[in-house]
């Protein structure tokens, strides 16, 4: 075959698996893309950030038009914690080079780590709760309680968000993440809606796929145009991912909570683990 | 949630939804028109492993039917599709008369753009 049509196709299929697992749990997908750009196709590191950032939306706007329709995305959520991300963003942005990267990746890292641990003592414990309801008053006054259609209990479920200041806090978190270290920081929106918030997993996850095409979409100007995203690299990618992101947007709908959480684990902890060595200068 | 919210936010989204999707339709098409020339054709349009970053270079490549000219242009419409997402949830938002969420969204797009500046400007 065509060496320029192989290497498409391999990039499409890397979209398409990236695609998947990305809407599922609420992140970008840059965990499959960068291994597999750096590591299986010797691409410059840049390149393959610019890369991830296209991940990133195709992502987001490849799930969210399936969410739409299933009510499972909570837009007052989404936009009102997106005000958090997005100025924290900025100011990691600009404050980046200022503090010391290895030490931030310990501490993201950690918290990763330590969060995966509270999720698994969670589920031991008494494994998944339904919904809590309480009065919180900002969650009132800010109209952020929701509902959905669970297809996999077939239930209708109300549920209400508690501790929306802590909330708020972890997405500036997650935004001044994302801005120092240049990662897309999935793991800690569905953290800071699903663990802090009260958030169900299910809304937790749509709503950040959602919430990062927004954030993604202020620097992808960056890479567009210092030139960073390659059309070769980033356009058969876009591709899978959009078409890997419907179905993994439709299959999460269908899977128990349970077993979402299941995954959801160990992918975070490997991120987690992946940070705090970065941040002690071992690279996996 | 009481029912005349629910009702509100269903409507919102249904909207939303539907302007997203083409969205994201048009810009999915826009770069497989490009990669198909690309295969077709075999070549870039570009010298060596080059590609346009300008919003004139893009644009005069279009017009010039080139293949990476027109991958570009579909990648940049699809960063704006997210953006887009947030107009019109203002214009949604607006029309139902949420004007804490007009606000909101409003501030959103506000330092969203802000950030594109700081961006485009380095």
């Amino acid at each position: 075959m065509d060496k320029l049509v192989q290497q498409l196709l391999i990039l499409a299929f890397t979209g398409l698996a990236a695609g998947i697992l990305g809407a599922l749990l609420g992140l970008g997908g840059g965990i499959i893309i960068t291994p597999v750009l750096t590591l299986l196709m010797g691409l410059p590191i840049q390149y393959a950030i610019g890369a991830s950032v296209i991940a990133v939306i195709a992502t987001s706007s490849g799930a969210t038009i399936a969410y739409l329709k299933d009510d499972m995305l909570n837009l007052r959520v989404a936009m009102f914690l997106e005000i958090a991300t997005t100025v924290g963003a900025i100011l990691g942005a600009v404050v980046t080079g200022l503090v010391n990267s290895s030490v931030l990746y310990f501490l993201f890292g950690a918290l990763l780590l330590f969060s995966v641990y509270n999720m698994i003592r969670k589920m031991m414990s008494k494994g998944e709760k339904l919904v809590s309801v309480n009065d919180d008053s900002y969650a009132q006054k800010l109209r952020l309680n929701g509902s959905y259609y669970d297809k996999a209990t077939k239930q209708h479920v109300d549920y209400s968000v508690t501790n929306v200041p802590g909330g708020f806090a972890m997405m500036f978190g997650a935004g001044l993440a994302s801005g120092l270290l240049g990662i897309g920081s999935g793991a800690f929106k569905v953290l800071a809606m699903d663990t802090i918030m009260k958030m169900p997993l299910k809304p937790s996850t749509a709503t950040s796929n959602l919430m990062m095409g927004v954030t993604a979409a202020a620097s992808a100007t960056v890479y567009f145009f210092n030139g960073a995203i390659q059309p070769q690299i980033a356009a058969p990618l876009a591709m899978g991912i959009l078409v890997g992101a419907t179905i993994g947007s439709r299959i999460m709908q269908y899977l128990p909570t349970k077993v979402l959480r299941w995954i959801f684990i160990p992918v975070i902890g490997y991120m987690g683990l992946q940070m705090l060595l970065k941040g002690i200068g071992v690279n996996i | 949630m009481d029912q005349s919210t629910r009702e509100e936010t269903e409507k919102i989204e249904l909207v939303i939804g539907k302007l997203l999707r083409v969205g994201v339709i048009i810009s999915a098409t826009v770069i497989l028109i490009g990669m198909a020339m690309f295969i077709i054709s075999g070549h870039s349009g570009y010298a060596g492993a080059s590609h346009p970053t300008t919003p004139s270079a893009i644009l005069s490549g279009v017009v010039a039917l080139k293949p990476y000219a027109i991958m570009m242009l579909g990648l940049f419409l699809l960063i704006l599709t997210p953006v887009l997402r947030v107009v019109v949830s203002i214009y949604a938002f607006f029309k139902e008369k949420d004007f804490l969420y007009t606000a909101i969204t409003t501030v959103v797009l506000v330092i969203l753009v802000i950030a594109m500046f700081i961006g485009y400007a380095g």
